[in-house]
């Protein structure tokens, strides 16, 4: 028995069996691949014709091989080719799949003796087509197998024998740039360019342990943290053989990481010997290390050159390259990716200093990863669509900055002084289109969506509602880059069980004590329009937050995401007044933030709601009364005659002040309109500040903040009225009743009942989190004057709740992963994502009387 | 929207009381008749000599009109603020139900009298009429009646918000007794033409079947039968969920608007000479990859496709209803092979980057712009110049300062209820050569229309060519 042979290949390759027919090639897969790592030329002749020889259909059969291999490719799975690959330009059609989807090429040759190969053939009844096509095979493969390399399959294995065939054994290797078991923290530490005095400085506010003995630096890093640096260690600072000294011995401790930026490699190719321009500070370099040892640059030859492009990190949920990498290289293997990570991609013309225009990438981004980078000097380091620049031009007079991971916080050192006088000042205006995340791509929100909440598992949006969102989201709803959250749905009780109702709290109460909620609030219902209050401290703070550029510091929008108030002068000022609100009651110190989101009502009803009224519920209101005041006269009349009309009578009579109820219902909600006195905010959630969503405070919590937003501006807002209640004491449960019917009954519309917490898992997973109860009179507006008569009840009752408390369910779950998404600066197509499925939810038909 | 409807027959010929014999109804008795979608009453508030009058009271009941259809989509057929019916088609069920006979022209005890012309008032309370109330006169006066309405305020509480759709309706003359209930029953749906209901299409027969041996004749037979043929489907599914408030129109009433503008643009064939500047430009840039973007009902297509230059035909529509009516209107399905590999349609939106769009020699963007917010142009822009990036843009949009001479357009208004703006040929050329700059594309103008010397043309028109790669 021969020893084993082994075989080392990436994990993720593209490997091709190359060798004539009947050299083994389909059991040698079998033998060492997963059945679907395999594609093979004859199976796939089998698909299209049923006979897996038949010549005839080779050219459909290759194009099937093609398609498989590429989508495969593009998952990132391994793929085995089983076809013979003896022919340049079969191999070169793999090849360019290969380089298309960034993944290595594998060659395996089975090169037997041309005997043997014609002995197998003969003894399969399935390959009676005699030695000809082996011969020519065999003197392909030959002519082929210096050929390989140049052809960019730079890892060939070759078996000459039977025996070896069967002594291989194949394993395979992790790819260089994937260090996903590295789960930090890290400090990720921006373009040092030769700054080793503000690297040491940085260092030691990251608390990291800087000492220097006999010229060799010592480092010691905090427990368990890691330094990344983005690359960009030398040239044009004071130090540069210094911070490479810093940056190997970390590296070589195991206390950073360091991928390769265009200035490292560059260097690297002048200690090679190569002839490189000695321009953009590498000249400075040079002159640094020309006291330097001859041992010292070998050493960082060496070094420099092992570096690689990139690192996925912390199980992919974090990539560092040095200008950057987009989601379909992350991870995988080519001289592209290389390119791209040192110097990013260039659009082929230069801007007004000379410099090249860069294409951003980051602007399309929407990878799951989030994405550190340098190479590009910004004044501020600034999250994009989950990416994030930390070059802050160090060299350049500015600052270096970290990045801690995966607390995302910025550390800073300014520059100590300018080294170097950058071409374009560090804070020139960038370009227009630098504006990033408002492009947004269609692929992202038409079509089945799956999206992903932390509250609720996977949330389905069906492609006719993402159909019907994108309209109303394309031409009704303001600019999405504000949309970053769209409140859900709210479901009513189960139908009452007492005669003459159709909904009182009792069902509320028994629904949260039925799902282990031990206590509620009940804050009372206003009748106005939702509408969620987007407010920044200034109009700077609002572009920073929201990458806006309209000099608008906030935006008031419906639940449907339009602008609520046509007016841009009226809205600012309502803005202005609730900023000055904010101010009083201290809530912009006590939240630490430059932005907050408010879920409010707004009143009155008629505000938005003008022509609803005056086209749907006035109308019947009109008609009703019209037509019943006249029957009821007429049936009077026929009464006093002696005719049997009593019982009609009677009813008429009931059906008129029925009418009239409901106009006096719908008037309780309709008031001026003229001007901002008229208006009044009721805020009652405050969904997300600064980097939080509060979702994690109970709702004492959220009404203790709207009612000192009410005291402090007293005029424009509203306060809630609430109470807390305790569904063990039965007095609480019959007070709060007792509160909902004195409310209704002077006209209001209900209150709503929900959790003290905010997010409530119960048995069955989540919880509503608001039920509303409304009033008796308000009903007659919904479900039209006559609903309570005894016939009509009845029917009522039958009401089906499953739909839209699903709806309720997926909507808060779809609204707060937005949320969570925005505060954690995901690529801004995740965040409009979940508004979008919110929007899409909606166009699902519901009764919309519930 | 209503659930009650009240009609009384009066009559002042003598004796009056003979009223009940015409109608096969006593006087002194309630009549109930049970109807599919609930229930019409008749009784007489009075029954003497020198006045009669009968009441026929319609009572009726959504839900079970909707369960009477088999209709059982769910909740939503139901909701009492948004019913898909007009009463008044039913009022005509109800009175043949009612006063079937008498309808026929017969009478048991009276026939002599059902076949007299006699002094006659009909009342209608609350009567539905949508558009221009002069109908009403248009539609009865010929017949020989002297018309009444009253409006009913939409709240009184709120005198400004003016009247509601509903009127009181007084028609009086020397009639039949027959002929009166036959011009009620085919004209009171008439008056009403939003939505109506009705049981089937052989129902819109009947109907007007009823109007033999006077409907020939009537001046305006032409309206009174469009009217009954506008019926339409009444699901808008999903939409109509959206936002109550606001909710996107349903395609017909897009329809509408758009008719209301080429109204306004009608005299001047405007559309027409938009599309003949749009595609002689198209055929000198030489594009034969074409997108239409906001293709609406496929005007613009309709035409590209009989063009052999355009080889492929991408259009490109928001709305998926409007998309669905021009894949109608465009015969897509009956289309030959040949044809049907040189179109598709995509629903897609103008402010989204979309990678379908890429590659595309030309775009035609065909008063569109102006039907989105000023504030996502800069999206728009940037989808489809820095984007999709085809080699020649054509961009029409309406010229705000020609509005003045639109006679019918009400100064300050724009030209579609829906446009968010409209513009001055200077804005236009403004925006068109800023974006032209960011994004690499040479710019030039072109009027379409008549040209005033001082407002220009109707319609302005930028031809965008790429110069950067």
């Amino acid at each position: 028995m021969t020893e084993t042979k082994d075989i080392s290949i990436p994990e993720f390759s593209l490997v091709l069996l190359i060798g004539a027919s009947g050299t083994g090639k389909s059991s040698f897969a079998a033998k060492h691949f997963k059945p679907t790592e395999v594609v093979s030329s004859d199976t796939a002749r089998g698909w299209v014709s049923d006979d897996e020889t038949d010549q005839s259909v080779t050219g459909d059969a290759f194009e099937l091989v093609h398609a498989v291999i590429e989508k495969r490719l593009k998952n990132r799975k391994l793929t085995v080719v089983d076809a013979t690959n003896v022919q340049p330009n079969a191999r070169k059609s793999l090849v360019a799949l290969a380089r298309k989807w960034h993944c290595l090429p594998v060659g395996i040759v089975f090169q037997l003796p041309e005997k043997l190969a014609i002995e197998r053939n003969k003894q399969r009844p399935d390959r009676q087509f005699g030695p000809g096509p082996v011969k020519r095979q065999m003197l392909d493969l030959k002519r082929s197998l210096r050929g390989l390399k140049r052809e960019g399959i730079r890892a060939r294995h070759i078996l000459k024998s039977v025996d070896e065939i069967d002594a291989v054994t194949i394993s395979r290797a992790k790819l260089w740039n994937d260090k996903r078991e590295e789960t930090g923290p890290f400090d990720i530490i921006g373009d040092v360019h030769g700054c080793a005095d503000e690297l040491e400085t940085l260092l030691v506010r990251l608390g990291y342990g800087v000492s220097w003995t006999d010229g060799e630096p010592e480092i010691t890093a905090p427990e368990g943290r890691k330094a990344v640096f983005v690359g960009d260690l030398v040239d044009r600072g004071p130090r540069s053989p210094d911070v490479l000294r810093i940056a190997k011995h970390m590296v070589d401790k195991g206390t950073a990481l360091a991928v390769v930026g265009n200035h490292d490699d560059k260097l690297k190719r002048y200690l090679d010997g190569r002839n490189v321009k000695q321009t953009h500070g590498l000249a400075e370099t040079i002159e640094q290390l020309g006291t330097e040892s001859q041992d010292f640059r070998q050493d960082m030859r060496e070094w420099l050159d092992g570096l690689i492009s990139h690192y996925v990190l912390d199980e992919g949920q974090l990539v560092v390259a040095h200008a950057g990498l987009k989601e379909e290289m992350q991870g995988r293997a080519s001289g592209a990716i290389r390119s791209f990570c040192m110097y990013g991609e260039t659009t082929g013309e230069t801007d007004e200093y000379g410099l090249p225009v860069r294409y951003n990438w980051a602007a399309e981004y929407s990878g799951k990863a989030k994405v550190v980078y340098g190479h590009t000097p910004v004044p501020e380091a600034q999250w994009t669509n989950g990416t994030i620049c930390i070059d802050t031009g160090c060299v350049f007079g500015g600052k270096l900055t970290a990045l801690q991971y995966p607390e995302m916080e910025l550390v800073e050192v300014p520059a100590e002084k300018t080294y170097y006088e950058p071409v374009k000042p560090l804070d020139a205006a960038p370009n227009a289109e630098d504006n990033d995340a408002g492009k947004l791509n269609i692929k992202h929100v038409l079509g089945k969506q799956a999206i992903e909440t932390r509250d609720m598992g996977m949330v389905i949006v069906r492609e006719d509602e993402s159909a019907a969102a994108l309209e109303v989201m394309s031409r009704f709803a303001a600019d999405p880059r504000w949309l970053v959250h769209l409140p859900p749905t709210m479901s009513p009780p189960a139908t009452s069980g007492k005669d003459g109702w159709l909904e009182r709290p009792e069902e509320a109460f028994a629904y949260y004590r039925e799902q282990g909620v031990g206590s509620v609030v009940v804050e009372k219902k206003h009748m106005g329009s939702r509408a969620l209050i987007t407010l920044a401290r200034d109009a700077e703070a609002a572009s920073k937050r929201f990458d806006v550029d309209d000099g608008s510091r906030g935006i008031i929008v419906s639940r449907t995401g339009r602008r609520f108030f046509p007016d841009a002068e009226l809205e600012k000022t309502v803005l202005d007044r609730l900023d000055m609100a904010m101010q009083k009651a201290g809530l912009w110190e006590e939240l630490e933030s430059d932005w907050v989101l408010w879920d409010a009502e707004i009143m009155p009803w008629n505000l938005k709601a003008s022509s609803l009224i005056s086209q749907q519920y006035a109308p019947v209101g009109a008609a009703a009364v019209a037509g019943l005041s006249e029957t009821t006269a007429l049936l009077e009349i026929a009464k006093q005659r002696g005719v049997e009309v009593d019982e009609l009578y009677a009813r008429s009579s009931q059906r008129l002040a029925n009418a009239q109820g409901y106009r006096t219902a719908y008037n309780h909600y309709v008031g001026e309109t003229a001007s901002i006195d008229d208006i009044e905010i009721a805020p009652f959630h405050l969904l997300a500040s600064g980097d939080a969503v509060h979702s994690d405070k109970d709702h004492m919590w959220h009404m203790d903040r709207a009612h000192r937003l009410a005291v402090a501006e007293s005029g424009l807002i509203a306060a809630t009225p609430f109470h807390k209640v305790d569904l063990a004491d039965d007095k609480q449960v019959s007070d709060a009743i007792q509160w909902w019917e004195d409310i209704t009954a002077e006209g209001g519309e209900g209150m709503v009942v929900k959790p003290l917490q905010f997010v409530v898992r119960g048995k069955k997973g989540l919880v509503q989190p608001a039920i509303k109860c409304r009033g008796k009179e308000y009903l007659r507006i919904i479900y039209g004057p006559d609903y309570d008569m005894p016939k009509n009840l009845e029917r009522l009752r039958k009401r089906g709740l499953g739909q839209k408390r699903r709806m309720a369910l997926r909507e808060f779950a779809l609204g707060l992963e937005g949320l969570h998404r925005f505060v954690e600066n995901a690529p801004f197509s995740h965040v409009h994502q979940c508004a979008f499925g919110v929007l899409a939810m909606e166009s699902e038909p519901v009764d919309p009387r519930l | 929207m209503q659930d009650n409807m009240l009609l009384t027959i009066s009559t002042t010929h003598e004796p009056a009381s003979d009223l009940g014999f015409l109608l096969m109804k006593n006087p002194d008795n309630l009549h109930e008749v049970d109807l599919a979608f609930g229930k019409a009453t008749v009784f007489y508030p009075e029954a003497s000599a020198e006045k009669c009058t009968a009441a026929l009271m319609l009572d009726i009941d959504p839900v079970q009109l909707v369960r009477g259809k088999g209709r059982q989509r769910g909740a939503e057929d139901q909701y009492v603020n948004d019913r898909p019916y007009a009463a008044s088609s039913l009022l005509s069920v109800a009175l043949a139900r009612t006063f079937g006979t008498t309808l026929s022209g017969r009478s048991k005890h009276r026939q002599e009298l059902a076949e007299t012309p006699i002094e006659l008032e009909a009342k209608i309370s609350p009567l539905p009429v949508r558009g221009d109330r002069q109908i009403v006169a248009q539609l009865f006066e010929p017949l020989g009646y002297q018309v009444e309405t009253g409006s009913v305020p939409l709240d009184p509480q709120h005198p400004d918000w003016g009247d509601s759709p509903y009127i009181s309706l007084v028609v009086r003359g020397k009639q039949k007794i027959a002929d009166l209930l036959s011009h009620l029953y085919v004209l009171v749906p008439v008056l009403d033409a939003n939505k109506h209901y009705y049981i089937g299409d052989a129902e819109v027969e009947k109907l007007l079947r009823k109007g033999q041996g006077w409907l020939e004749e009537h001046p305006h037979k032409d309206l009174i039968a469009k009217r009954y043929l506008r019926f339409r489907s009444l699901s808008r599914a999903a939409l109509r969920q959206l936002e109550d408030s606001v909710e996107p129109e349903p395609a017909e009433e897009i329809a509408k608007k758009d008719e209301a503008e080429e109204v306004i643009e009608r005299p001047i064939h405007l559309n027409e000479q938009r599309m003949l500047s749009v595609l002689a430009e198209l055929e000198r840039s030489g594009a034969s990859s074409m997108l239409d973007l906001g293709c609406g009902e496929g005007k613009l297509l309709r035409r590209l496709i009989q063009q052999g230059q355009f080889q492929k035909i991408l259009g490109v529509e928001v709305s998926p209803q409007i998309l669905s009516i021009a894949a109608e209107r465009l015969k897509l399905e009956r289309m030959g092979d040949r044809q049907r590999e040189r179109i598709e349609l995509v629903q897609g939106s103008l402010v989204y980057r979309d990678d379908r769009l890429k590659g595309f020699d030309a775009a035609t963007v065909i008063e569109v712009i102006e039907h989105m917010d000023a504030e996502r142009l800069t999206a728009f822009s940037d989808a489809l110049f820095g984007y999709a990036r085809p080699n020649t843009v054509i961009m029409t949009t309406p010229n705000r300062e020609y509005n003045t001479l639109f006679e019918g357009l009400t100064e300050g208004v724009l030209r579609h209820p829906d446009h968010r703006f409209e513009w001055t040929r200077q804005e236009y050329e403004s925006y068109a050569v800023t974006c032209g700059d960011k994004y690499g594309y040479s710019v030039s103008f072109a009027p379409i229309g008549e040209v005033h010397p001082d407002h220009g043309a109707p319609t302005q028109m930028a031809i965008f060519k790429k110069t950067a790669g």
